[in-house]
């Protein structure tokens, strides 16, 4: 078992893809489980089975201390202490559990929610939910570059409010919050601040005291950790409290009943603890992939578009409009790459990306974003692939899109009469 | 979403991309969709004396679906006349294509592109009072 912290994390392995696949820009969606992660939880599957509560013999301590170990590899990862880190099946849960429990926990006090329209739909769901219960929410608006307006949050926290939800990185452009700003804010107003920092761990440095964080939500599988399992951070001191959403045996200091799994809390800790001893080197590493990747593409393509601010963003996206191609007719024009598009040009939805609505770009430039997601086991190969897989994509598009023959005469698509159906 | 291999052919190799002029009096012009939407289709013919569809064109900003549709209407309508061409139904083309539901509008988009050319057409060559 790795003894926390010190023994160094082995080298970091490479990951073959199988002949055929498409190479996998899609980081942001998911991460593969590190094979050394994956050798962690081996054990903890078959000999080493037992159930981590059961108090009476060895089976059931050695799987304790697994997961005792994982929670502070976890903890450590934010600076926070153990006894902090309640284990869930995932972010989305871990949102669920800190707005719910917070707002019903104190809801005889205040009543008012704070968050922010870019947010995952776990977090603006379950804030949906809690009006439908009679709670009011305010969804502060974000900059042409994703970010918050501080005098905005600030005129928004009133006395009133319980907690307030910010995520630290948006995972559909990457774009990094003032978290630290945001937290001191909060505490200076008297509002519990949560963040969603599924993007967040492991990508940039967090600390849950010098950034006046209270409840953090974190997913194992974001991190090169396994699907199924997240966790949320819950401050003891000053103390948030909060009406579980899963009762039962009590497990996780009564906030979270349930078995723990332990192959998969193991699992996490391991992530975590090579993303902390990584984060530094992968982070400039990544960087110089994606400056590799939007620099090959500025070269020759016109026309192109970030979405989203360039420098207060992860190291591993980069979301694009490609203008006058449709994000889905490019998708399949990439077919040899993996990658998100921001156009849900369906019948049952034609609303382009919630998100890149929000920052202001418009529904015509929506429709044409793709988002690159870059990660451990990107290669410099990866992205000259991809930057010549899309040169060719595009450029086959356009050749075919009457909108980039306006665009060439000269015609201002907005000045023409569309009969919008 | 998995494609059929038609939709991918047409999509891969189309026929008919281009441009005819639109300020002749022989071709008539179908612009449809809007980008807001997500799907521009533009379709042009050039039409005989005896009218007959000599020639078609398209040019698509949509998905894969939208593409082929309209590639495969433009190789539909060559050779046809104007009541023939107008004839063809968009669940002619989402058949032959092997369209799923969500994609059925890209097939009625390109039915209402071959109709604004024909329409285009008539206006233009002063044909439009002959009641279709
Ligand atoms: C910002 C953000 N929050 C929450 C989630 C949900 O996480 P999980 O899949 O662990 O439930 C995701 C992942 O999709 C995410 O990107
Ligand atoms: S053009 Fe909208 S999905 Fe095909």
């Amino acid at each position: 078992m790795t003894a926390l912290g010190s023994k160094p994390c082995k080298p970091c392995p490479t990951l073959t893809r199988p002949a055929g696949a498409p190479v996998y820009l899609d980081y942001q969606a998911t991460t593969p489980c590190d094979p050394r992660v994956v050798e962690a939880m081996l054990p903890w599957f078959t000999e080493k089975f037992g159930n981590p509560h059961s108090r009476n013999h060895r089976y059931g301590w050695e799987a304790e201390e697994a997961v005792e170990q994982a929670r502070e590899q976890i903890a450590a990862i934010i600076g926070a202490d153990p006894k902090e880190i309640i284990f869930t099946s995932g972010a989305t849960e871990s949102n669920n559990l800190a707005l719910k429990g917070v707002a019903h926990f104190y809801k005889e006090k205040k009543n008012h929610i704070v968050t922010v329209v870019t947010e995952h739909k776990c977090v603006l769901d379950t804030c949906r939910y809690l009006e439908q219960e009679g709670f009011s929410v305010t969804y502060l608006p974000v900059k042409t570059d994703g970010l918050i307006d501080m005098a905005e949050l600030e005129a928004a926290i009133t006395d009133q409010t319980a907690i307030v939800s910010v995520m630290a990185v948006n995972n559909e452009i990457g774009v990094i919050q003032p978290i630290a700003e945001i937290g001191a804010l909060c505490h200076k107003k008297g509002a519990f601040f949560h963040t969603d920092c599924a993007q967040a761990v492991g990508k940039i440095p967090l600390d849950v005291n010098a950034m006046n964080i209270d409840l953090m939500s974190i997913s194992a599988h974001k991190l090169y950790g396994p699907k199924g399992i997240g966790a949320l951070y819950v401050r003891r001191r000053p103390r948030v409290r909060l009406v579980p959403l899963i009762t039962g045996g009590g497990q996780e200091r009564g906030m979270r009943s349930g078995t723990l799994a332990t192959p998969l809390c193991v699992g996490f800790g391991e992530a975590c603890a090579i993303a902390k001893a990584e984060m530094g080197a992968e982070a400039e590493r990544l960087k110089d992939l994606r400056n590799r990747l939007l620099g090959g593409l500025r070269q020759r393509l016109p026309e192109i578009y970030v979405n989203g601010d360039l420098d207060n963003r992860i190291p591993g996206n980069l979301n694009i409009s490609f203008a006058f191609v449709e994000g889905e007719g490019l998708m399949m024009g990439v077919k040899d790459l993996a990658v998100s598009s921001g156009s849900a040009c369906t019948s049952a939805s034609l609303e382009p990306s919630y998100v890149l609505r929000a920052l202001g770009v418009d529904v015509e430039m929506a429709h044409t974003s793709l988002r690159f997601g870059l990660g451990r086991f990107t290669t410099s190969d990866d992205i000259d692939f991809a930057i010549d897989h899309i040169v060719e994509a595009v450029e086959h598009l356009r050749a075919m899109s009457p909108l980039w023959d306006m665009h060439l005469e000269g015609v201002d698509i907005k000045s023409i009469e569309w009969a919008e159906h | 979403m998995a494609y059929s291999d038609k939709v991918i052919d047409h999509y891969e190799h189309p026929r008919n991309v281009g441009a005819l002029d639109k300020d002749d009096g022989t071709v008539g012009t179908g612009l449809v969709g809007a980008p807001a939407c997500g799907d521009v289709m533009k379709l042009q013919i050039k039409v005989s004396a005896e009218g007959i569809i000599e020639d078609a064109k398209f040019k698509t900003f949509g998905c894969g679906s939208a593409i082929a549709s309209s590639s495969l209407v433009t190789e539909w309508v060559k050779g046809k006349t104007l009541d023939e061409a107008a004839s063809i139904k968009n669940t002619d083309i989402a058949q032959e294509l092997a369209l799923p539901p969500v994609k059925i509008h890209c097939s009625v988009l390109a039915e209402d592109a071959i109709k604004a050319a024909i329409a285009d057409y008539k206006k233009k060559s002063g044909k439009d009072e002959a009641a279709e």
